[in-house]
C-alpha cells in the first residue's frame, strides 16, 4: 500500500526570512490521483522535491504506508530534464536500471506516440515531445508515487489536452498514486480525484475537495467549466489562490 | 596554401640573406632527411612522445579526480584553494631543478616535474567545469537512482567533456614546452637534449628539422586523435 502521510512542521530556506512551509499535514490514499492547486512560488516544487527525497533539509516527515523502504518515485519534472547528449530510448533505459524490459519501454513510446523518434537526440524535440519522453520515463519504472510539477505548462491547448488523456489512460491501466502541482484549475477539475488548495508563504493546505465527476465525463469541457464555477461560488477562499 | 606562401617567403628571406642562421627550406628537408635515415631523429623524437604520454596521463587523471572533487566539496576546496594559486604559479624551472636536486638525474624526476607543472592547470579547469554542472540533472539523476557510476559516466562526464578537452589541448600545449626544458637540464636523450646540443653547435638547420618533426606530430595528434574525439563526443548537438 501506498498511502502517505506527509507532515511538514518547518521548511525554511537558508537565506530566507520566513518559512516557505509550515505545518502542513496531508494525507495521500493509494492510487489516488491529487491536484495540488495554488499561486506559483507558494513552494510546490519546494513540496514534491522534500517527498522525493532531493531536500532533507526540513523539519518533519513523509510516511509511505507500513513500509520502511523509500517508495519507488516517477518525478516528471516542470523542465523535461532530459540527457542532451544521450537519445530518447537511452534516457528512458538509464532510469529504468538493470531490470528493464524492452517491451515496456516499446508500448509506452507506441502510447505517447514517439516510436519513430526513440533514436533522436532531445535537441531536436520538440518541448510537447520532451514532456511526452520525461512522462514515459516516470511511467517505465512503474512508480508507486507520481509527482508531477506543471508538466503541461507552455504546451500549446490541444497538445497539453492530448497528453493529459495520454496520462490519465496510462494511469488508469497502472494505477499509482499520483501529485500533480497546477495552477490551472480546470486542468486540475478535469485530472483529480481530490484536489488540494494551497496558500503561500508560508504554505499550508486552505481546503480540500473531492471532485465527484465521473473519469468517462471528464473530456467534457462544460461539465468541467460548470463544476469550477460551482466551486468557486461554494468556495470563495480559493479565488485568490489561483 | 597558407603554408605554401610561408615556404615561398621562407626561401626568398633565406637566399637574400645567405646567413647560416637561416638556412633555406630545401637544405632543412636534407637535414631531416638525413635525421630519419640515421634514425637519430624518430629515436629522440620517440623518446620525448613516450615521456610526453606517461606525464600526460598521470597529470589527467590526477587532475580529473581531483578536480570533480574539489568542484563539489566547498569545504576541501576552499582548504586547497590558496595551494592550487600557489603551485599554478610556481615557475616550471623551479619544481624542475628542485625536482632534480631532491631526486637526482632520473627518469621519474623529470617525469613527476612535469607532472607538478600541468597539474594544477588541469585541476583549475576541471573544477570550473564541476562547479557549473547542472544541478537539475543531477537531481533527476538521484531521483530515479541512477548510482554513482552511472551518474559519473551519463550524466556529468559529458558536462565535462569541453572542459576536458580544454585541459588537453592547453595541457599538450604546455608539456610540450617543459618537457623539452627538462630533457635539456637533465636527460641524456629526447629533443630537448638534442636541441642544446644543436645550439651549441650553431646548428640552425637541425633545430628547424626538429621543429617541423615536432609540428608535423603536435598535426597528427590533433587530427587522429582529438577532432574524431570531439566529434564523437559532441555528435548530440544539432
Amino acid at each position: 500500500m501506498t498511502d502517505i502521510q506527509i507532515n511538514i512542521n518547518n521548511k525554511t530556506y537558508p537565506t530566507a526570512t520566513q518559512p516557505s512551509i509550515a505545518n502542513l499535514k496531508l494525507s495521500l490514499n493509494s492510487n489516488e490521483f491529487i491536484c495540488l492547486v495554488g499561486p506559483s512560488g507558494c513552494g510546490k516544487t519546494t513540496l514534491l522535491n522534500i517527498i522525493a527525497g532531493l531536500d532533507n533539509d526540513y523539519d518533519g516527515e513523509i510516511l509511505v504506508g507500513q513500509q520502511h523502504t523509500p517508495p519507488k518515485i516517477g518525478y516528471i519534472f516542470q523542465n523535461p530534464r532530459l540527457l542532451p547528449w544521450r537519445t530518447v530510448r537511452e534516457n528512458i533505459e538509464l532510469a529504468l536500471g538493470e531490470h528493464q524490459s524492452p517491451d515496456v519501454i516499446d508500448a509506452l513510446l507506441e502510447v505517447m506516440q514517439l516510436t519513430q523518434a526513440q533514436h533522436v537526440y532531445p535537441e531536436r524535440l520538440s518541448l510537447g515531445m520532451s514532456r511526452r519522453v520525461s512522462i514515459i520515463r516516470a511511467f517505465a519504472i512503474d512508480p508507486e508515487v507520481l509527482l508531477m510539477d506543471e508538466p503541461f505548462v507552455s504546451l500549446d491547448a490541444p497538445t497539453a489536452r492530448q497528453v493529459r488523456e495520454l496520462l490519465v489512460k496510462l494511469w488508469q491501466q497502472r494505477p499509482h498514486t499520483v501529485l500533480f502541482v497546477t495552477h490551472d484549475l480546470r486542468e486540475a477539475i478535469a485530472l483529480a480525484d481530490r484536489l488540494i488548495f494551497l496558500s503561500a508563504s508560508p504554505m499550508q493546505a486552505v481546503s480540500e475537495i473531492i471532485v465527484p465527476i465521473a473519469r468517462s465525463e471528464r473530456g467534457n469541457e462544460l461539465a468541467i467549466e460548470s463544476f469550477r464555477q460551482q466551486l468557486l461560488q461554494n468556495h470563495p477562499e480559493i479565488k485568490q489562490l489561483l | 596554401m597558407s603554408l605554401l606562401v610561408f615556404l615561398g617567403i621562407w626561401q626568398g628571406l633565406a637566399v637574400y640573406l645567405n646567413s647560416n642562421t637561416l638556412p633555406t627550406p630545401e637544405a632543412v628537408a636534407k637535414v631531416f632527411w638525413l635525421g630519419c635515415v640515421s634514425g637519430q631523429l624518430p629515436f629522440h623524437l620517440g623518446v620525448t612522445l613516450l615521456r610526453l604520454v606517461v606525464s600526460f596521463s598521470v597529470a589527467m587523471l590526477l587532475g580529473c579526480a581531483i578536480g570533480i572533487v574539489l568542484g563539489r566539496n566547498k569545504k576541501l576546496d576552499a582548504f586547497f584553494d590558496n595551494w592550487l594559486v600557489i603551485f599554478l604559479n610556481i615557475p616550471a624551472l623551479v619544481t624542475i631543478i628542485l625536482c632534480y636536486v631532491w631526486f637526482g638525474l632520473v627518469e621519474s624526476a623529470a617525469i613527476l616535474a612535469v607532472v607538478i607543472n600541468k597539474l594544477p592547470n588541469v585541476i583549475v579547469t576541471i573544477r570550473e567545469g564541476t562547479r557549473a554542472l547542472d544541478q537539475d540533472l543531477l537531481d533527476m539523476a538521484r531521483c530515479y537512482h541512477f548510482g554513482k557510476r552511472k551518474t559519473l559516466v551519463h550524466v556529468i562526464w559529458p558536462q565535462l567533456h569541453p572542459f576536458v578537452m580544454g585541459a588537453t589541448r592547453s595541457g599538450l600545449a604546455l608539456i610540450w614546452k617543459i618537457i623539452l626544458v627538462v630533457e635539456l637540464l637533465g636527460r641524456s636523450n629526447g629533443m630537448g637534449y638534442q636541441l642544446h646540443l644543436f645550439f651549441q653547435l650553431f646548428d640552425v638547420a637541425s633545430i628547424l628539422a626538429y621543429t617541423v618533426a615536432f609540428v608535423a606530430v603536435i598535426q597528427l595528434i590533433e587530427l587522429l586523435i582529438l577532432k574524431p574525439l570531439d566529434k564523437k563526443a559532441l555528435r548530440w548537438r544539432r
